[in-house]
């Protein structure tokens, strides 16, 4: 009871990054108020499944496993976590923001009336007093996430209502192992005395996931492009450097949107949220929806025309000029020191 | 039989476009410089419903929407384009309401209206939550869909619908009534209907007729299609306790103006010895190399 629950979400027998990140994170905060860790799996095939899991410190495996049970879909879902929330009262439960769970997650809170926030960046404990009622709430969990197109950061609480919910998008917390021969417990949930026909209204008719061919992520060097690098040709020389330096290539939505790159390379509030040891941001003007996704990479270099750009404010080092001069100089003095 | 497609519109401020006017002094957010617009996302949604109509004898778009008053501008906006009628639903007993709340005051609109089909946007811009449509859903106790975007087919009981997932698309098919949203890849909605614009743009709510100065009474006597739909939470048959800030769990606790702390930074030129001490640098320290 009251204990924290992460679902994680299962795409060809594997739990997702998203997922053992959450784990992650709710290890910490599971340790923080001395409470379980329980995940939920529900899908088809799981055999084994807790393997992946246990290393992440989770106390508790809930398994749904169930030919109906995958691909994923919302109603049966839903239905066996409503469930298992109603007996577990959940005192945190965490989704990834992905399309499955911010498929999910809406619908959970919505039968069971407790509130939701979308997206969250960052998840802590803090305290309460209810101006009105005098009421005192301890260890209260701060739902913290940009608002307003990302221009102001908000820090949501559930004071009365249970579990507090929240979603995390990929690459926000970081992954780590908690101990590779932590084991718990196997729960299973008796998948047909919860399913019934009704939960069976979308049926899937075709399926086309791609397997993540591009991830810049967990790349170490990430040269990300803007708007300002002008052209999908002058791209190139951003993935010749990111080649040479062992990185990848990533961007800004203006960039993506000009059509310069592949959408899975965006980096911020909407695409993915990176922390390199290097980010070049080559013509990035720096609006807060980008520097959501890097600025806690742990140096930053800014490569830009107008030494105004609010991304200088964040850069450790500034280089004023076009980015057509700058890399391939670059590019350059990198053979010549390392030769 | 008709088809009935309730679409879900908001009006919501343009937080796209916060510009250096729209930052105050203080770098706070002035919202009333704003403009305020019809959730891009809803477009979609109102194109898909338009769509829908057009390959469907007898079908009907009505939009609803909930907001202040003035939210009612939008509802004019898809009469434009094309929607059958519209609901404004507005009362200040909703206001504060997160999306439990509103998924709640929307869900008993919607339920009056009995549609076979909701369409709602995927999410709006001022909150990018993506909750209220998977919420309405669950309170009418229907199945969801989300992620729309295209409607392949349609009938009277069922739809197949295409969905724009992460990394790849996936083909449902659902029973209705449902409700489905739509993603910002769907095509974007039709403009506005140069014939339309000149037969409802004296269209108006109850609060609004009484604001105008002109006299609307036989105007609309003549022309009931010119009557936009009003509804209070008295006329929804709503629990208050549901409804506002006492029905909605999420509280703010706190908002901060995002500021970015200003690194002390080293400023280079584009000059070789300047490029050439920062790759030094960079693999002296051990950041490349
Ligand atoms: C809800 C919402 C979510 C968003 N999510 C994201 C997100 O996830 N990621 C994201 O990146 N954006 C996001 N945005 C968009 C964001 O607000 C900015 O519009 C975008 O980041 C700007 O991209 P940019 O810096 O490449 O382009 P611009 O703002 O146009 O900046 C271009 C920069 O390049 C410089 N420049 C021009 N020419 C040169 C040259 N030859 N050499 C060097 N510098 C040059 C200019 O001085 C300028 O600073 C979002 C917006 C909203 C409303
Ligand atoms: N006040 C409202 N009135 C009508 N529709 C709404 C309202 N709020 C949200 N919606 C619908 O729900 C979708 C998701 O909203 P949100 O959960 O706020 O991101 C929107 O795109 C609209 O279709």
């Amino acid at each position: 009871m009251h204990n924290i629950f992460v679902y994680c979400e299962i795409e060809d027998g594997h739990v997702a990054e998203v997922s053992l990140e959450l784990l992650t994170k709710g290890r910490k905060l599971a340790n923080e108020i001395d409470r379980k860790l329980e995940a939920v799996v529900i899908g088809h095939n799981l055999k084994g499944i807790e393997d992946q899991i246990f290393p992440y410190g989770v106390d508790v495996i809930h398994v749904a496993d169930n030919s109906r049970l995958y691909p994923y879909l919302t109603l049966p879902h839903a239905e066996i976590v409503v469930n298992l929330f109603k007996q577990e009262e959940p005192e945190i439960a965490i989704f990834g923001a992905t399309s499955v769970g911010r498929d999910l997650a809406p619908r959970v809170a919505s039968a069971l009336k407790c509130g939701l926030t979308a997206d969250c960046t960052s998840l802590v404990f803090g305290d309460h007093s209810e101006n009105k009622t005098g009421k005192e709430y301890k260890n209260l969990l701060y739902q913290i996430r940009p608002a307003f197109g990302g221009n102001i950061i908000a820090t949501i609480i559930n004071p009365d209502t249970r579990p507090q919910m929240a979603t995390v998008r990929e690459g926000v917390m970081k992954k780590e192992v908690f101990n590779s021969t932590y084991k718990g417990e196997v729960k299973h949930v008796n998948v047909d005395t919860i399913l019934n026909d009704g939960h069976m209204a979308v049926e899937i008719l075709e399926r086309h996931i791609e397997k993540q061919k591009i991830n810049i992520k967990g790349a170490p060097i990430i040269i990300s492009g803007g708007y300002g690098v002008g052209s999908k040709e002058n791209f190139d020389m951003l993935f010749d450097l990111a080649e040479l330096l062992g990185g990848e290539v990533g961007a800004s939505r203006a960039a993506v949107d000009a059509g310069f790159v592949d959408h899975a390379r965006q980096v911020g509030q909407t695409g993915i949220t990176v922390r390199p040891k290097l980010y070049i941001a080559c013509g990035i003007s720096g609006a807060v929806q980008h520097t959501a996704g890097m600025n806690e990479s742990v140096k930053i270099i800014s490569i830009n025309n107008d030494p105004k750009a609010p991304i200088n404010q964040i850069a450790d080092y500034v280089i004023i000029g076009s980015v057509a001069d700058i890399i391939p100089k670059m590019i350059k003095f990198y053979k010549k020191n390392t030769k | 039989m008709s088809f009935r497609i309730v679409v879900l519109a908001k009006q919501v401020p343009d937080t796209r476009n916060v510009g250096k006017d729209a930052m105050k002094a203080d770098s706070t957010v002035n919202r009333s410089a704003l403009p305020a617009i019809f959730n891009p996302e809803d477009l979609h949604a109102l194109e898909q419903a338009l769509s829908i109509k057009d390959r469907m004898e007898d079908a009907e778009v009505i939009i609803l929407t909930m907001g202040p008053p003035r939210a009612a501008e939008i509802i004019r906006e898809a009469l434009y384009r094309g929607a059958t009628s519209g609901v404004l639903i507005t009362d200040r007993k909703f206001a504060g309401s997160d999306t439990l709340a509103t998924s709640y005051a929307l869900s008993l609109a919607v339920k009056k209206l009995e549609p076979h089909l909701v369409i709602a946007g995927r999410q709006a811009i001022d909150g990018d939550t993506a909750q209220v449509g998977p919420q309405v859903a669950e309170k009418l106790n229907i199945p969801q869909v989300t992620y729309c975007e295209e409607v392949k087919e349609v009938n009277q009981d069922e739809l197949v619908i295409k969905r724009r997932l992460e990394r790849g698309i996936e083909i449902v098919k659902g029973k209705t009534p449902l409700l489905i949203t739509v993603h910002s890849s769907a095509p974007p909605c039709r403009p506005r209907h140069a014939k339309l614009l000149m037969q409802y743009k004296h269209a108006r709510t109850v609060s609004e007729l009484v604001d105008e100065t002109k006299d609307y009474t036989e105007m609309m006597t003549n022309k009931p299609y010119l009557r936009i739909e009003e509804w209070s939470v008295a006329d929804l048959d709503a629990d208050v306790e549901y409804l506002g800030l006492s029905g909605s769990p999420t509280k703010v606790k706190k908002i901060e103006n995002v500021v970015m702390a200003k690194k002390d930074s080293v400023e280079l030129t584009a000059e070789d010895k300047d490029i050439d001490y920062l790759m030094k640098e960079l693999i002296d320290s051990h950041v490349i190399g």
